[in-house]
């Protein structure tokens, strides 16, 4: 966890520490109406005020978000594995993958809330767990495809099983791929949860509190549950940072430091 | 008679998409053999099939014609049974793996035990003159290092047959000098056979006890060249004999490539 001291985490914040310090400078000399962009000071105290509303809602828009990323993660990396295993489900998964990225998913959202009921957390999680499949699917089968054909032929040799192939050159080289693909999806998933909230179902979702905080124009109560979004989707890269510290490890750093 | 041979090869064919408007005959009419200890080198125009030689060798591709038996066996048993040990010209090792454990991976696959793997892999690097690198990742090694370990890696499970195609190929002059020498007493220790692949026709003499040289396609085995080479050092590469084995290895070449 060397990187993650001093020396890395100091700029960006000293950056984002700035950024808002700027933020709040700019509206308080030029002092706009406060409902078109509520200061940073303004945003914290309506967080503060609201703070268990809020965390009542990140919980639940949390729990959308957490099993919508587990389950579309889950699904693309096994289809993947079957996809480049046999032959035949590539002809003919690949192409139904395709199709359902070409749907504008985010957009189905209400029928979706008809299907699977408007108060039920399952029409929010088929809408995550369609967005974060296909990137997820696409960059794994990139990895466990795009390896050296003669690490392939040299395995033959050694007369080992494709499913040996597969564990020991073809998993280990699609890792970063999948990885860079989790990095991704972690904030795809953060986008997905709060958009369906939008269109109605639960009261107690950050989604739903943006909306209706901003429709009676109280934008600071809004910008707070932006704030509680912006947290679970920052907090979720950096879970998936770790977890592709701990399984590439020492090799990650070895290759990066030469 | 066979079990005298490790290679036997008698009128080999591979055609390529067989019976389609786009076969390709990248083999005719081939034939081989190679008496156990023997160094063969394989020499011919670019493009001729020497890869695909091997392929089939290895048994990674199966002939469209002919009979090919190693140690007695076809070629998918002989790889079945492991009798092959191969080394290509990209080193071809795992990048996520130390340099000792891509010299484990086939022995791992063998089944060997890890105490045991650990150990016959540390005499391999030894042997290449690796030992303090054992714990090194492939990208923190040179080219020549990295195609070193492909070596140990592939002699470690003592494989009857050594198969390497044009492995010094991506090498600078100064290392494949040196590798070559260093192969040269690999192989004098360990006893193995080697079928080497090459374009290079001082490698092929200053390695080989035999020259095999390659037709065009559909390529053939044209002309067989035994090497005898007082001593196999690298200031035999400076002699009046070697000079003239290379010279007749060439002369053999082109007479061949102008059929």
């Amino acid at each position: 966890m060397k990187r993650l001291r001093g020396g890395t985490w100091l700029p960006p914040a000293v950056f984002g520490a700035g950024a808002l310090g700027l933020w709040e400078l700019v509206l308080w000399a030029t002092d706009p109406e406060g409902f078109v962009l509520p200061r940073p000071s303004e945003i914290a105290i309506a967080l503060g005020e609201n703070i268990s509303e809020v965390w009542m809602a990140s919980r639940v828009t949390g729990f959308i978000i957490l099993s919508g990323l587990a389950g579309g993660v889950v699904l693309g990396a096994v289809a993947a594995l079957i996809v480049i295993r046999f032959r035949t489900a590539n002809e003919t998964l690949t192409p139904l993958a395709v199709a359902i990225n070409a749907i504008p998913i985010i957009a189905l959202a209400p029928l979706f809330n008809n299907w699977l009921g408007i108060t039920s957390p399952r029409s929010n999680q088929a809408v995550v767990v369609l967005l974060v499949f296909f990137p997820v699917f696409i960059n794994t089968a990139r990895g466990l495809s795009e390896v050296d054909e003669e690490q392939v032929e040299l395995m033959q040799s050694y007369a080992a099983s494709d499913w040996r192939i597969m564990r020991t050159v073809r998993i280990p080289n699609a890792l970063p791929f999948f990885f860079t693909a989790l990095r991704l999806v972690a904030s795809l998933a953060v986008i997905a949860a709060i958009v369906v909230e939008y269109f109605g179902g639960r009261q107690d979702t950050l989604g739903n509190i943006i909306t209706q905080n901003a429709q009676f124009t109280r934008y600071d109560v809004a910008w707070a549950a932006v704030v509680a979004g912006s947290i679970i989707g920052i907090a979720l890269y950096f879970a998936a940072l770790i977890v592709e510290r701990i399984a590439t490890g020492r090799y990650a750093r070895a290759t990066a430091e030469a | 008679m066979a079990q005298d041979l490790v290679l036997e090869i008698a009128g080999l064919e591979k055609t390529f998409n067989p019976g389609r408007a786009n076969a390709v005959t990248a083999i005719s009419e081939l034939d081989l053999s190679v008496r156990p200890r023997e160094f063969v080198s394989i020499i011919g125009p670019s493009g001729c099939g020497k890869s695909t030689l091997l392929r089939l060798v290895g048994g990674l591709i199966d002939p469209t014609a002919g009979d090919l038996s190693v140690n007695g066996r076809s070629a998918q048993e002989a790889r079945l049974a492991r009798d092959y040990g191969m080394v290509f010209q990209a080193a071809g090792l795992l990048d996520w793996r130390t340099a000792v454990r891509n010299v484990e991976l086939p022995l791992e696959l063998m089944g060997w035990s890890k105490f045991r793997r650990r150990a016959r892999a540390k005499e391999m690097l030894e042997l290449v003159d690796l030992d303090g690198f054992a714990s090194h990742y492939p990208a923190e090694l040179s080219g020549g290092m990295q195609q070193r370990v492909s070596i140990a890696r592939a002699l470690s499970f003592e494989p009857s047959l050594l198969l390497m195609d044009e492995p010094f190929g991506a090498l600078d002059e100064m290392t494949r000098e040196y590798m070559q020498t260093e192969l040269l007493k690999i192989w004098r220790e360990t006893a193995t056979t080697v079928i080497f692949i090459t374009h290079s026709i001082p490698e092929a003499v200053f390695l080989s006890t035999r020259v095999a040289v390659m037709s065009p396609r559909p390529a053939r085995i044209a002309a067989e060249i035994p090497i005898d080479l007082p001593e196999r050092a690298p200031q035999v590469r400076d002699t009046e004999e070697f000079f003239r084995s290379v010279s007749l290895v060439r002369r053999t070449l082109r007479s061949v490539e102008h059929e």
